[in-house]
């Protein structure tokens, strides 16, 4: 995994509640090897007209926003399906944080394993940011991980939280297999003690 | 004296799993039971990337649902390129020693009906899957959630996974329903109700007298839209219905673990005076056959309700979005939801394909003839020759409904089920997203009844006047 620490890049606003992960890439691209670029599956469906055109009001068709990194989402964005090829079509496409009032569960575990940082923020928080980035002449926001701060602009501040052990890992770019392996005598301890306890766990084939 | 604060049932289960918790406040969590089905070949490859092996392949079974073909059932599917996955998942769990429920196995299905159907789901156990609708397993009692790729990866290597402990949710639904109401109106309702994200970050617990009195297949139904609430894992308390469901099955604990196993499975209960971190409590009273009408599960009606005016939206942005879900959905405001024309209908899903909701369709077909193209997709081989056995292919067959294999199929959009651009699908499944169902479908979604009667009306049609 990429680490995350620090990033000051090109943001974007995506001004829509309760964005799914078949919005962010559609089912038919769910069979795509790792290996294969995923970017060109982003948003498919949502950027295109019904004719199967590139719509110009869809904001990353826009030429200024062919370089954003963070985009700025509506109410729980990532919702539904655990496909985790929704991680993989934001970051070949280049975006490497996303900020929304909520997140889907599974979607915000998905990007934090992955190294895409997502951060959640008060709407009223979001709402400022929308407009902000509409009013400056620079779309850029930076982000700094260790201090848990989001710097827009024109000055504002914005704290965020996140939870110290998936911060360590971002931080570090660290697997946590590898990590889990280290407590590998626990596990086995524990195993022991499910068995012992509760025989009836195991799975009788 | 017992000196122990009152549990919820979720602590009770979280307790006996966390192997250990960082001064971080993680916590590592052992995993009793890992189903995966063919989307589960991004973990395999990481895995042969990094030169790990399947840690646990006693407990990790492999089931083929996703891209298995409803109408080419022996081949896979009809198209090489979609045979591919399943192909996948049958090369890993070879490789790895991992029992397989493929293509031809009488145990195949949708994984989320063959877990509890083969015994595989137990109450108490922690069970995850790399599918969002793995909460339908947590109506056994059991903490069971949907993770990721990564996760899986994770799952497979160490048969552990890295969690914060979640918050819980208490939802109450008491009373008795009403004539024709069934438990996919109860958690269509309950969403529209608190939310899609109402839920978000939490656990939710199910209970109440309406609860109590569904069948195991309508626990499994409710607990299974939890994810389009935003909860991760929605869970029952196991009783007496819970385990006359699971004697005998497959993989169920035999004749001498069963007792003990039963001692421990009723004390699997949220005690008195436990505290959630917030509560929900409806009538089942207030409840009416339902569906939805928009492109979020939230976006729920009775069916004698009326498709929302954008123009009565004071908040600009939900304005907009309103007008964008119903040109999507090709809807015009005021229209009475029994107005509404449909073009085609889906019975199946892991929300509503089980043998309960194949007979309740049945009754509604029995002697009806279909306007529009209708399919049947049981949950299951199992299911499937049951149904057979008692008559129901024939009932549906006679009025023109097709009469599938069991697989995901049109719930899905990626096995070659789709409902093509600009139709409408009542559909029994659990998400009706834009293009959920292929590229420019419109889904609106109800229980097998209401799709039923859909079919044989070619409108959306309150079950209640077929009664």
């Amino acid at each position: 995994m990429q680490p995350f620490q620090r990033l000051e890049a090109r943001a974007a606003s995506l001004q829509l509640a309760n964005i799914d992960t078949d919005q962010i890439i559609p089912a038919r691209f769910l069979k795509t090897s790792r290996s294969v670029d995923h970017g060109q599956f982003l948003f498919h469906d949502m950027r295109r007209s019904t004719t199967g055109d590139l719509d110009d009001k869809f904001v990353l068709n826009q030429e200024d926003n062919s370089t954003v990194q963070i985009l700025v989402a509506d109410t729980n964005f990532g919702c539904g399906s655990s496909r985790e090829s929704a991680i993989y079509a934001l970051q070949d496409a280049g975006v490497k944080c996303v900020i929304a009032p909520s997140f889907g569960d599974i979607f915000y575990n998905n990007a934090l394993k992955n190294g895409l940082l997502p951060i959640s923020l008060d709407r009223s928080i979001v709402e400022i940011i929308w407009e902000t980035l509409e009013s400056a002449n620079s779309a850029q926001i930076e982000i700094d991980l260790e201090l848990q701060s989001v710097h827009l602009p024109d000055g504002k501040t914005f704290t965020f939280q996140i939870d110290l052990f998936r911060k360590q890992c971002l931080l570090e770019g660290m697997d946590d297999i590898d990590l889990t392996f280290k407590y590998i005598d626990t596990i086995e301890t524990h195993e022991k003690f499910e068995e012992k306890e509760y025989p009836w766990t195991r799975l009788v084939s | 004296m017992n000196n122990c604060p009152p549990k919820t049932l979720f602590e009770k289960i979280w307790d006996r799993h966390v192997i250990l918790t960082r001064d971080d406040g993680a916590s590592l969590l052992s995993i009793d039971r890992h189903l995966c089905h063919e989307g589960s070949f991004h973990a395999f490859d990481k895995l042969n990337l990094e030169n790990r092996r399947v840690r646990r392949p006693d407990l990790t079974i492999a089931i083929a649902d996703h891209y298995v073909s409803t109408r080419f059932p022996d081949l896979g599917n009809e198209t090489e390129e979609l045979r591919v996955p399943i192909e996948k998942l049958t090369k890993n769990a070879q490789n790895a020693g991992i029992t397989l429920y493929g293509i031809g196995s009488e145990e195949q299905g949708i994984v989320h009906v063959v877990g509890p159907e083969q015994g595989l789901t137990i109450p108490g156990i922690t069970l995850v899957c790399g599918d969002s609708h793995t909460a339908t397993h947590g109506a056994f009692g059991c903490l069971a959630f949907g993770i990721g790729a990564s996760e899986v990866a994770h799952v497979l290597a160490t048969q552990t996974l890295w969690q914060q402990k979640p918050k819980t949710m208490k939802i109450v639904v008491n009373d008795s329903l009403m004539p024709g109401v069934v438990a996919k109106d109860i958690i269509l309702h309950l969403i529209s109700h608190i939310g899609a994200n109402g839920a978000s970050g939490h656990m939710i617990e199910y209970s109440g007298s309406a609860i109590s009195a569904l069948s195991m297949e309508g626990r499994m139904t409710v607990c299974n839209m939890s994810i389009e609430a935003g909860g991760r894992a929605g869970m029952i308390a196991p009783d007496q219905k819970t385990f006359d469901y699971l004697e005998g099955r497959k993989h169920t604990p035999g004749s001498s673990a069963w007792q003990l196993a039963l001692e421990d499975w009723r004390s699997l209960k949220s005690d008195p005076g436990a505290v959630f971190d917030s509560e929900v409590s409806i009538s089942a009273t207030e409840i009416a056959p339902s569906l939805t009408w928009g492109n979020s599960p939230e976006e729920t009606l009775p069916v004698t309700g009326s498709i929302p005016h954008p123009s009565e939206e004071i908040d600009t942005s939900r304005r907009e979005a309103l007008e964008l879900t119903l040109e999507y959905m090709g809807l015009e405001p005021g229209t009475k939801l029994i107005d509404i024309k449909v073009d085609r209908v889906f019975i199946g899903s892991c929300t509503n394909s089980r043998i309960e909701d194949l007979r309740s369709a049945a009754e509604i077909a029995r002697g009806r003839k279909t306007k529009i193209p209708a399919i049947v997709v049981p949950g299951s081989t199992k299911i499937k020759q049951q149904a057979e056995n008692e008559g129901l292919d024939a009932i549906f067959k006679d009025a023109g409904f097709e009469w599938r294999a069991t697989g995901c199929s049109m719930c899905v959009g990626m096995n070659g089920d789709t409902t093509p651009p600009g139709e409408r699908c009542a559909s029994t499944s659990n998400r009706n997203f834009k293009g959920r169902q292929g590229p420019g479908s419109r889904t609106h979604l109800m229980s097998p009844a209401m799709a039923a009667a859909a079919a044989v009306t070619g409108h959306v049609t309150d079950v209640r006047d077929f009664s």
